[in-house]
């Protein structure tokens, strides 16, 4: 019988581990497993390109490709209604399919990222716009093209949520774009933030937060918004702050996958609790379950970078398991992304569980690194060739 | 000796910012005048944790030194003035 190991989630990190996976496992070995992909959607995005379509400075379709093109030979794709999983038996180690097909499994990874739950925020869906899925950065896009200034209030509505540099890299393009319209002069940006910093990790904030002063960008920290209230025009913190608004960008509250909730899992808001070395499941560590991405309660970034390294570790244990050896992998809180602080600007982050990142100065440099990673993704990461 | 609460929030093995940011979604949820605990062993919690109670208008309680470094933060939701 062949081994059947599913991976549910066809974004950056259960692309990865596929595609890592077969390349792992050769000639006898290969024939003997059968490597399926769970996904929804067909199509693939590269999410960290919604933060350059309210700028005008991606279209969304050049952000995103048909998923079956980026898998190597042999590897199965089901989307649409025979991918997307409904439910799932841990104890029989089986899932169910919205076509209401049972699929056995040996091993599993969760690759189910995080979605957006504008419900969390009193308010949110009618008085925030965001970049955090196509249709959103789309519709901020025309309202940026019709804004002629006034109050634009950016920043985050709760952590943890995918990206976290993409609200200070906003709020930065944000600036570069008003200026050249000759709009910065009529428009006040307000940044809020929920701690008391611009950003969680203290060598970034310590990076941006003079950026933030220099541009004229007046920061709120300590503001966890409480209630947006659409028909005032106002957001209102726990802390007793109101600010009024013409345009409002916050992340969305995020959340984990809801049927990693479902299945009993996750925590309650849908993070799935992880061994941050072996990124096996927490309470299934001998149910050969994994989870990966930004479904997990890691503590770090919810980013492509992130899973695309924990989807290595994930597929070269796997492989190491099958072949009788003793798994040599484990993740060790690595991730690497880009804070681009506009200008033409950018710096890099790149860091793990033990050392913290050390932000050189945005320079011309890392903004271009950066510009490579958007144009070269698709050869770059998905095939998992680093 | 442990201050009884309404709301326990046991946020061990979470880092910086994750038990302050367990802490302001817990209390959220809470009345005023209600308490809440949420258990700690990240040491920038002793920093953050008592500036955001201060900035949000509660209280602190107390800070139970435990065990392995541990440390329980006891906080009281008060009314805002308007």
């Amino acid at each position: 019988m062949h081994t059947q190991v599913a991976i549910i989630g066809g974004g950056v990190g259960g692309t990865v581990t596929a595609n890592r996976l077969i390349k792992s496992l050769h000639g006898e070995r290969r024939q003997t497993v059968d490597i399926t992909i769970y996904e929804t959607k067909r199509m693939h995005t590269y999410q960290p390109g919604w933060l350059y379509v309210p700028f005008s400075q991606f279209r969304p379709m050049t952000i995103t490709r048909p998923e079956v093109r980026l898998l190597h030979e042999g590897i199965i794709l089901k989307s649409g209604t025979e991918g997307t999983v409904t439910s799932l038996d841990t104890n029989t180690k089986t899932l169910v399919t919205a076509d209401g097909i049972s699929h056995r499994y040996d091993y599993l990874i969760f690759a189910t990222g995080a979605r957006n739950v504008p419900e969390e925020v009193a308010g949110y869906a009618e008085g925030s716009d965001h970049f955090y899925s196509e249709e959103a950065a789309r519709a901020l896009r025309a309202k940026l093209d019709a804004f002629e200034g006034g109050v634009i209030v950016t920043g985050v509505s709760s952590i943890p949520h995918r990206c976290p540099p993409a609200p200070l890299e906003f709020t930065f393009l944000l600036d570069d774009m008003l200026r050249k319209q000759g709009l910065r002069e009529k428009t006040e940006i307000h940044y809020v933030y929920p701690i008391n910093r611009v950003f969680p990790i203290e060598s970034v904030a310590e990076l941006a937060a003079p950026i933030l002063e220099e541009r004229g960008i007046q920061v709120h920290t300590f503001f966890n918004v409480d209630e947006i209230h659409p028909e005032k025009k106002l957001v209102t913190s726990l802390e007793g702050e109101e600010l009024s608004y013409d345009l409002l960008v916050l992340t969305p509250p995020h959340q984990g996958s809801a049927l990693a909730k479902q299945s009993g899992i996750s925590d309650a808001d849908g993070w799935i609790p992880t061994d941050h070395h072996t990124l096996r499941v927490k309470g299934y560590e001998d149910a050969n379950i994994f989870a990966i991405g930004d479904s997990t309660d890691l503590p770090v970034s919810k980013s492509g970078a992130a899973a695309h390294f924990e989807g290595i570790v994930v597929a070269e244990t796997i492989a190491d398991e099958l072949r009788g050896r003793a798994p040599a992998h484990t993740y060790e809180g690595r991730v690497v992304c880009f804070l681009e602080t506009g200008r033409n600007q950018a710096s890099i982050l790149w860091f793990d569980y033990k050392h913290p990142p050390k932000p050189p100065k945005p320079s011309l440099f890392w903004h271009l690194d950066k510009t490579a990673l958007n144009r070269f993704y698709w050869e770059i990461i998905p095939p998992a060739i680093a | 000796m442990t201050l009884p609460v309404d709301r326990e929030i046991d946020a061990r093995g979470s880092h910086c910012p994750g038990p302050l940011m367990e802490l302001i979604r817990g209390s959220k949820s809470l009345a005023d005048g209600q308490t809440i605990a949420v258990l700690s062993a990240d040491a920038g919690s002793k920093k953050d944790i008592p500036i955001w109670v201060e900035k949000a208008g509660y209280k602190l309680l107390a800070v139970e030194e435990q065990e392995n470094g541990v440390a329980r933060f006891v906080v009281q939701k008060v009314a805002r003035k308007s």
